[in-house]
């Protein structure tokens, strides 16, 4: 059974100008929609990931999942129950320390005023359970020293403080936790012993992720199945493997040909051209088509839908299949 | 062999404080010859940026250079005046900093900034000045570089306003560009793009490079050498391809090993134990011991290596093989 079903999900965003100035310089109300008709499921104990450029939606989606966001249209289920729509506040209030989030900049997140074991027993507190000796058995669980429970953030650097997110995250026992770039502020050998410790945590606790970044090898990595959005939309989804040995999108081509790669010394190869186009006024039909090598007038006038394709759910009217 | 561009011997920064003096860069040596471009790896804190800002002159004070000497094309410029220096920056070093917005006046055009530049440096008329400026915006690649000679740097994307701060830092034809995570802030389809775009301009002009980043394969693609620092010294240079497939520094090969793109499938990833010593803290001996698989008693005792034969490691990697 899938743990979570995100169905048609849209949110956008009004980015209009203030009320006084639109009145006076006659311009209209403006909204940027930064995910559109989006459809996936995460399997339990799996780790799903979505990976796209800046603005294609990906931490809109996990803010929606946490509930940091509400949903504009459509419908996100955890474990049977609808987010934007369930009533029951005990419900809600139940699934809520079920799900948890990792956030990108480790800096940010904690508060510099509160000792660590304040901040990890938060989520339990909050909630009025119990937090007797928690911190300390968490922070023992992420590879930190009991006794660090003491001490204040800026005593530790920057993967140490990522590891007490990570204790802050597992403190309400939660099942599906959501990592929006957990590693993309870290150095890379620290990179390694994070992505090390999350993995062998979803092993022993039976957690689920929503894994989002930008950076495709940790993706790989990281992923059992992976969805590649670009400009809110959903354009192709595949297990790590298939997507990466045959990916379908051009999208995806380009984004997996322009990624730099170790063993491509010198590489002269023509990068790709173009930039992500502005999302309050996208283009028509595919919003990848004008910079599609493929683009055809079908292109430009009718939107693509999500459709299988052998193991692959790929959004584009070229693919054959 | 042709005289190196840059030549920079034994350099040493140091850093007075309270609790005693610090060396961010510890005794560094590197020759750039002329159309080469060098990557500089290292995790935050290695003394990557540091040295960078040592040779243009920009270290911000207690910091400052305590020893060694700085050549650039056979002249000393370590020990120069301010007003000496000044006229080095932009004319003979151009610079290429994370953020593009940083390195832009907000409230001047772009085609008076790059015209202005010229005009300082090269010494030409204000007519000639714009016409250059025209020139080098179109050699970047702007679009419609004549339309927007009179825009402000906002509006620009991130990717063309990182393609005028290129402009700019060639614009008085330097034979010198330092590059400080010149694509870290950008996406991956527009990092190939800028990459590209810098390889592109150095070969033409013949200008060397300094290209700082912590993405190794931003470095395998770009670089001709690479130099990898840590605790502020080299610890290991040769051409890219060599250090890169067969580094003979255990910590090189730590970092090498620990990115996701070499796991190779394995659930885990290979990682370095610990953390970077802090400057005030080294270990005695060579810094990456306590990190070390390799350390034995030699690594812990006095002096540390010194980089002989490209590694300064005492049990290089494959000597003994």
């Amino acid at each position: 059974m899938s743990m979570v079903t995100i169905r048609n999900l849209t949110r956008t965003f009004d980015v209009s100008k203030p009320w006084l100035n639109r009145v006076l310089e006659r311009l209209p109300k403006q909204t940027l929609t930064a995910v559109s008709d989006v459809t996936f499921e995460i399997e339990e104990k799996t780790v799903y990931a979505l990976v796209g450029e800046s603005g294609s939606g990906k931490s809109t989606i996990g803010k929606i999942l946490v509930g940091l966001l509400p949903p504009s249209n459509g419908a996100v289920e955890v474990e049977g129950v609808d987010l934007a729509h369930e009533t029951d506040k005990a419900v809600l209030s139940d699934l809520r320390s079920n799900i948890q989030m990792i956030f990108q900049d480790p800096y940010a997140s904690l508060n510099p005023r509160w000792r660590v074991k304040d901040i990890i027993v938060e989520p339990v507190r909050a909630r009025g359970g119990k937090v007797e000796r928690l911190a300390e058995k968490l922070l023992e669980q992420v590879g930190l020293s009991a006794l660090d429970a003491d001490k204040f953030p800026h005593q530790f650097s920057g993967g140490q403080r990522q590891r007490i997110c990570v204790a802050r995250a597992l403190a309400s026992e939660p099942r599906l936790i959501v990592c929006d770039e957990p590693t993309s502020a870290l150095d890379v050998s620290v990179q390694a012993q994070v992505l090390n410790l999350m993995s062998d945590l979803k092993e022993n606790l039976g957690l689920t992720y929503l894994f989002i970044s930008h950076d495709l090898t940790v993706v790989r990595h990281m992923a059992d199945r992976i969805g590649v959005l670009y400009l809110g939309q959903l354009v192709e989804e595949a297990s790590p493997d298939t997507l990466f040995e045959t990916p379908k999108h051009p999208y995806t081509q380009m984004l997996l040909a322009a990624a730099p790669k170790l063993d491509q010394f010198g590489r002269e190869e023509e990068p790709p051209q173009g930039e992500i186009p502005d999302p309050i006024n996208p283009p028509p039909g595919c919003v990848f088509n004008p910079r599609c090598p493929l683009a055809a007038d079908r292109c430009r006038s009718e939107r693509p839908v999500l459709r299988r394709v052998g193991e692959t759910r790929v959004a584009c009217h070229m693919v054959e299949g | 062999m042709t005289e190196p561009v840059l030549s920079v011997r034994d350099l040493v920064v140091e850093i007075p404080t309270r609790h005693g003096v610090l060396r961010p860069v510890d005794g560094v040596s590197y020759d750039l010859a002329p159309g080469e471009i060098l990557g500089v790896v290292g995790e935050s804190g290695a003394g990557k940026s540091m040295t960078g800002n040592a040779v243009i002159g920009l270290l911000d004070r207690p910091a400052h250079i305590a020893s060694g000497e700085i050549l650039l094309n056979g002249r000393r410029i370590d020990n120069l005046p301010l007003r000496e220096m000044r006229k080095i920056r932009g004319r003979e070093i151009g610079m290429v900093f994370q953020d593009p917005l940083t390195s832009l006046n907000p409230l001047i055009p772009i085609g008076e900034q790059l015209s202005e530049t010229i005009e300082t440096h090269l010494g030409v008329s204000k007519a000639e000045a714009r016409k250059r400026a025209l020139a080098s915006l179109e050699e970047v690649g702007i679009p419609a570089a004549a339309e927007r000679l009179d825009s402000y740097p906002h509006e620009f994307s991130g990717g063309m306003r990182q393609r005028v701060v290129i402009a700019l830092a060639l614009c008085a034809e330097p034979s010198l560009v330092i590059a400080d995570e010149p694509t870290t802030a950008l996406d991956v389809s527009v990092q190939a793009q800028i990459i590209a775009l810098l390889k592109r301009l150095c070969r033409d002009h013949g200008t060397s490079v300094i290209l700082v980043t912590h993405d190794m394969g931003v470095i395998a693609e770009a670089a001709d050498r690479v130099a990898v620092m840590y605790a502020g010294q080299l610890v290991e240079i040769g051409p890219v391809r060599d250090v890169l497939t067969h580094p003979k520094h255990p910590y090189t090969d730590g970092l090498v090993g620990s990115m996701p793109a070499n796991s190779h499938g394995q659930a885990r990833l290979r990682q370095i134990p610990g953390a970077m010593p802090r400057l005030n803290a080294l270990p005695e001996g060579c810094p990456f011991n306590p990190r070390c698989p390799v350390a034995d008693a030699t690594c812990r005792a006095a002096p540390r290596p010194a980089l002989t034969e490209g590694a300064a490691c005492w049990h290089p990697i494959g000597e003994h093989a």
